[in-house]
This record gives C-alpha cells, structure tokens and sequence, in this order.
C-alpha cells in the first residue's frame, strides 16, 4: 500500500488557483468546484475566530480527496461552505458553476437535493425511518417515480451491503451500518459531489476499510467526486489527493502521482 | 405529495407518543360534538313540545294582548271573528281565553291564571279531553310544577276567585281532575285550565277569547283587533333559553378544547427541539426550509385527523347511544334545565355540527402546529446538524 510520504508532492501552489489568469483555461479543465479568496469568520465573543483565510481550490469532477490538519484547523467548516450549508465570510465558493454566497435558501437546497451527498460524522438518519426509507429519501425529495426510486434504493443499498437490511431501524443497527446507510443515503441519487465529515471516526478498522473500498467503488464506477475530512491514517492511505489546512490555511496540495 | 407522506410515517413512527397525544384531542372533539348536540337535541325538543303544547302552527292574539304584560290581560279578550269561528267550532283551531284571578289552595291565597279552553280542540297535545262534561263542580286542569307550587293534588277542589267583564268580583269551585306534565313552563306555572264556556260564562265574556291558536300550516291573515303571532315570535324565548345555558356550556368545553391545543403546541415545541438534529439532517438533504415547516404543520393538523378517528372509534358507539337512549341530567341539573326529573334529553346530531366542529378544531391545531415552526427558519442547518439550537 503507498503511503502519501512515499509519493510524488505536487508542488501545492500549481495545486492553488492563480487569478491572474483569469478563467480561460478552466473552461476546457472542467471544474467541480472553485473556492477564491475563501475566508470564514465567526463572530465568537469578543475575538473572532477566523476559520478559514483565502483558501484557493480547485476540484474536478471523479477526484477522490480528503482535507487533513490538526482540530480546529477549518475542515469542517470548508465542507460545509461547499456544500451550502453554510456561506463564506469573503471570497467566492462556485460549485457546478454556481456561487455559494449568491445562491438563495431555495436554490442552496436544490444544489443540495439535486448534486451533492452528504455523509456526517454521526450519520444523523432520520430515526423513525427504516433504512430503506431513509435511503430513499433523497430520492423522495426529487420527485422521482416510484419504480425508479426502488431500483435505485436497491442498487444502493446492495453497493453498501445492506441489502438484508431494509426493514431495519437506525436504532437496530450497528455504527458500521449507520455509517454504510448514511453512505447509501448519501450516493442513491447518483450526486456529482459525496461531503463526507470524519468518515471512519466511529469505526473500527475493519469497518473502516469496508466502507472506504464501498467508497473508492462507487468513485470509480460512477465518477462520484469525493471530498472527506480526516485525521484517519486509515484514510488518508486511500486518498489520491491530500489537502493540508493549518490554521484555516492550505499548507500543502499533494496529489498522489502513482 | 411527499409531504403528506413524510408526515404520516413521522407520526406513525413515534408511536405511542402520537397515540396518546391524539387521544387527549379526540376527547375535545367529542365533548364538543357531543355537548353540542345536546344543545341541538334540546332546542329542537322544546321548540316541539312548545309548538305541540301552546304555540301550534302560530296564534291570533286579541287586542293589545300581552304575555308579559299582565295589566293588558283583562282587556284583551274579543269577539272570535266569523271566520276563525267556524275553525274554532270544528276544534281545528283552539281558542283561550285569559282572565286573572286567585286561587285559594289550603286556605293560601295564589294569584293565577284562568285559563279556558276548548275540551274538543284538537291543536294542542295536552289533555284538555279531561275538561269534558263534568258534573257538579267546574273541572280544572294544573300541570305538575304548579300542583307541586300550591300543594293541589288530583281530586281536590279549590276556590277561585275573579273580576268579570263588568268589575265585580265573583268566585266558584274548581275540582282538579288531573295533572299533566310537561316542559312548557308557559302552560304550568300559575294557571289553571278549565273549560272554556265556563269561564266564558264565568266572566261574562262569551264568544270571546284572548289567543287563538291555529294548526300547522296555517297561512296568516289579518282580522281588525286580532294580530297573528308566529313561531319567531312564539318560540323565542325557547331559542334564547337554549342559547343562554350553551354558552354556559360553551366555557366548558373551551376550557377543554383549550387544554387540547396547549397539548399540541407544548409537544411541537419539544418536538423541534429534540428534532433539532433530524431539521438539520433534513436541510442538508436539501429540503427548502418551506417544506420542512410544512412538513411539521402537516404533522400537528394529521394529528387532528388522527385524533378524529380515535374518537370516532369510541365516540360514535357513545353518541349513538346517547341518541337511543337520551341523557338523564344529574338530579338538580334538570330543573335549571326546565326539563322535569328523570327526563332524558337527546342529543340531534347534524352534520353542519359534525364538520364545523371538526374544521375548527383542524383549523386551530394547524394554527397551533404553525407557529412554533416558524422557529425553524432562524435555524443555522450547520448548528442543527452539530445538535445546537442558533
Ligand atoms: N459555529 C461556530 N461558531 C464559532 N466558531 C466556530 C464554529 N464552528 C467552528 N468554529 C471554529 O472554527 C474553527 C474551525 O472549526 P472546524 O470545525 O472547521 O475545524 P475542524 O478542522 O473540522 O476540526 P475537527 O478536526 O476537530 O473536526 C475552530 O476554531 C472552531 O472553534
Ligand atoms: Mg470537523
């Protein structure tokens, strides 16, 4: 297995977005998503908490890529600005082309419905669902028809292993499950972009490698770009690209060559 | 209409907690249905008994006739006119004639109402039959409260006295050959019926009468001196009696209904609270905020629905029965009722009463539903998420 510390280091700053270029050659490298100048502040207390400073990004679409650094350093609260769920205090976060800081509560929530899979560190199914129920959700969101909706849930459930699991409640299942529920939850719709926080945090070895090989799967049979947050060897050991935020920063872009 | 949906599996899937929210609610609607009705069954009960007893299908009132004013009684009465005669005549219709007097119960002295009716009339359903033809004394007639009022009892006899035509005083005998029963308090209290030629010749007034009362259907028309009095003027104080002792009522069961949607906004809070997380979830998922307000809306007025079925589980048995067998008020309850002791009421159920009652308690649970919500738009989904409240 190659380990990041064996493999080629891209230099991070061809990694980083130069704005002197303006947009010209991105339109041929198609991007996912494209963060400029992305600083988050909180307003905590007196002392504000700067959570992000220019983080300048590119993704495109199939990468496999995990945000690392030490607690605290602004990887949670980056995914959560490209998902949508939160907005950036200055700077600009486009995703499939549109700006996260313009989009509307409407129009936020469609990109959400419609392109994006979130995975959260405490799985947060929805408890008085059963497991099929709650992988059909998102699909329920989208107004899909009902024969298409059960394949899909099918199929994604069978991409996880749960298949004999349908009829079972989140309180009947084990964390791995949840975990593998929450990713059936997260991929059924087929999304361009998989967020997920933490995504071995409450597992154990094994399970941890069950659901990173579902994972690596489904990013390489459907294309699905993946964007975790980690401080999990376990994890960081699959990525193709690994991200270094300290202190809300890029410290370094490194993409595995091999 | 995945709404409806979602709701529907959020409340089946909290279990007992729906159930015994939605039992608590079905117990307003079926006070309230049921109280109701019974102010509809007891208004249409006493609108029946007062149109079969005194009011008929409306009365011809003589003179400057007055029920409440007792100083236009003696000067009331007139000449029947030709007309109304021969419908008098065939008893179709039932003339009275009122004239006051005193009665003399055990030596007491009552003040009381002559009233003198035809024994062949065949308007009213009380037994005027018992006025015929009889011997020695004149027979007269009391109802139950009034017998109960003098301490009379059938078979006595009791002196009455009384002003004829002219002025002067006069008095006879009158024996008391039975007591009927009844809820017109109009046709009991301080009078005494007799038959109507005597009291006519009594006082001196013959041919004449004060009211006279017409059967069903009756068309009015207009004769000099007499005015047609119909059933909004006849049954109104009926309709008001009723209508007073249902707001009472209607304290109630507001009070209940109130206690209802307190219920329901106490557990939709708590629901959001708890909840927080799984809005969280929701958003994320990319559920527009609008939705996810419906969505827990839905739920508060589904739970109304719910509890509508769970009280017609048990409240329909209970409401038939009621109609079958009425509802015996409390002893005590029953007089305030004007309704006589042991003496079931019935509940008239209406479908106008069934639905208004159940809009009104759909409508204000999906008030009640809304506006704790309207919290969940100030919510930062990434603090949701995390289990805090922005
Ligand atoms: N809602 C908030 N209000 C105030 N400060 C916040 C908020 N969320 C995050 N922060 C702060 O922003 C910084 C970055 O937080 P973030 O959660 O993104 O870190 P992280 O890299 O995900 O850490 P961890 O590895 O512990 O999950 C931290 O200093 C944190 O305290
Ligand atoms: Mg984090």
């Amino acid at each position: 297995m190659t380990r990041f510390s064996e493999i080629g280091i891209v230099s991070p700053v061809s990694r980083r977005v130069d704005r002197s270029k303006g947009n010209e050659d991105n339109m041929d490298m198609k991007e996912l998503i494209r963060t400029v100048d992305l600083t988050k502040i909180y307003p905590s207390g007196e002392q504000p908490i700067t959570a992000l400073r220019d983080v300048n990004l590119v993704f495109t679409p199939g990468e496999f890529a995990g945000l690392v650094g030490p607690s605290g350093s602004g990887k949670t609260t980056l995914l959560n600005i490209v998902g949508s769920l939160d907005t950036p205090t200055s700077g600009s976060v486009e995703v499939l082309g549109g700006k996260i800081e313009k989009l509307s509560h409407k129009k936020a929530a469609e990109l959400r419905n419609r392109h994006i899979g979130f995975i959260f560190q405490t799985f947060n199914l929805l408890p008085v669902y059963t497991v099929y129920e709650n992988v059909e959700f998102p699909l329920l969101l989208l107004g899909m028809k009902a024969a298409a909706r059960r394949k899909a849930v099918r199929d994604a459930l069978a991409w996880v292993g749960l298949a004999d699991r349908e009829k079972s409640r989140p309180a009947q299942l084990s964390g791995g499950q949840s975990q593998r529920v929450a990713i059936a939850r997260a991929v059924v719709k087929k999304p361009d972009l998989v967020l997920d926080d933490e995504p071995t945090a409450n597992l154990d070895a094994e399970n941890s490698h069950h659901i990173l090989e579902t994972m690596k799967a489904i990013n390489r049979d459907l294309g699905t770009t993946f964007l975790f947050s980690t401080h999990d060897d376990k994890v960081i050991r699959h990525l193709r690209r690994k991200i270094t935020l300290i202190d809300g920063r890029v410290a370094a872009d490194e993409t595995k060559t091999a | 209409m995945i709404i409806p949906k979602l709701a529907f599996r959020n409340l089946i899937g909290n279990g007992t907690k729906t159930w015994l929210n939605a039992l608590v609610l079905s117990f307003s609607f079926v006070a309230i249905i049921w109280g109701q009705s019974l102010f509809e069954g007891m208004d249409k009960e006493m609108s029946k008994v007062t149109i079969d007893q005194e009011a008929g299908g409306g009365q011809y009132w003589a003179g400057a006739f007055d029920p409440f004013d007792p100083m236009t009684i003696d000067d009331a009465p007139k000449t029947i006119p030709a007309e109304l005669a021969v419908e008098t005549s065939s008893g179709r219709a039932a003339p009275i004639l009122i004239v006051s007097g005193t009665i003399y119960p055990k030596g007491r002295m009552v003040p009381a109402l002559l009233k003198g009716v035809d024994p062949d009339q065949a308007v009213l359903k009380l037994p005027f039959d018992r006025l015929r033809g009889a011997a020695g004394d004149i027979p007269g007639l009391i109802g139950a409260r009034m017998a109960k009022n003098t301490g009379l009892s059938k078979g006595d006899t009791v002196t009455v006295r009384w002003r004829d035509a002219s002025g002067t005083f006069d008095a006879a005998d009158i024996e008391i050959v039975e007591i009927f029963q009844t809820q017109v308090q109009t046709v009991d209290v301080g009078q005494i019926w007799i038959p109507l030629k005597a009291l006519q010749g009594m006082t001196g007034r013959t041919g004449k009468a004060t009211i006279v009362t017409m059967p069903a259907g009756t068309a009015p028309r207009t004769y000099p001196e007499w005015s047609f009095q119909g059933h909004d003027v006849l049954l109104k104080d009926i309709k008001n009696f009723v209508q007073a002792k249902s707001v009472g009522f209607s304290i109630f069961y507001l009070t209940l209904m109130a206690m209802a949607l307190l219920a329901i906004f106490n557990t939709q809070i708590l629901s959001i609270w708890h909840r927080r997380r799984e809005i969280g979830t929701l958003i994320a998922l990319g559920m527009p905020r609008g939705r996810v307000i419906r969505l827990f809306t839905l739920e508060g007025t589904m739970l109304s629905l719910l509890a509508a079925a769970v009280g017609a589980v048990y409240g329909l048995p209970l409401l038939i029965y009621m109609a079958k067998h009425g509802w015996v008020l409390p002893a005590g309850q029953a007089d305030s009722f004007g309704l006589a002791l042991n003496q079931a009421l019935y509940p008239a159920y209406s479908a106008g009463l069934v639905i208004v009652t159940i809009l009104i308690v759909l409508a204000a649970t999906t008030v009640v539903s809304f506006l704790p919500t309207r919290k969940i738009v100030t919510l930062k989904p990434t603090d949701a998420l995390k289990g805090k409240w922005s």
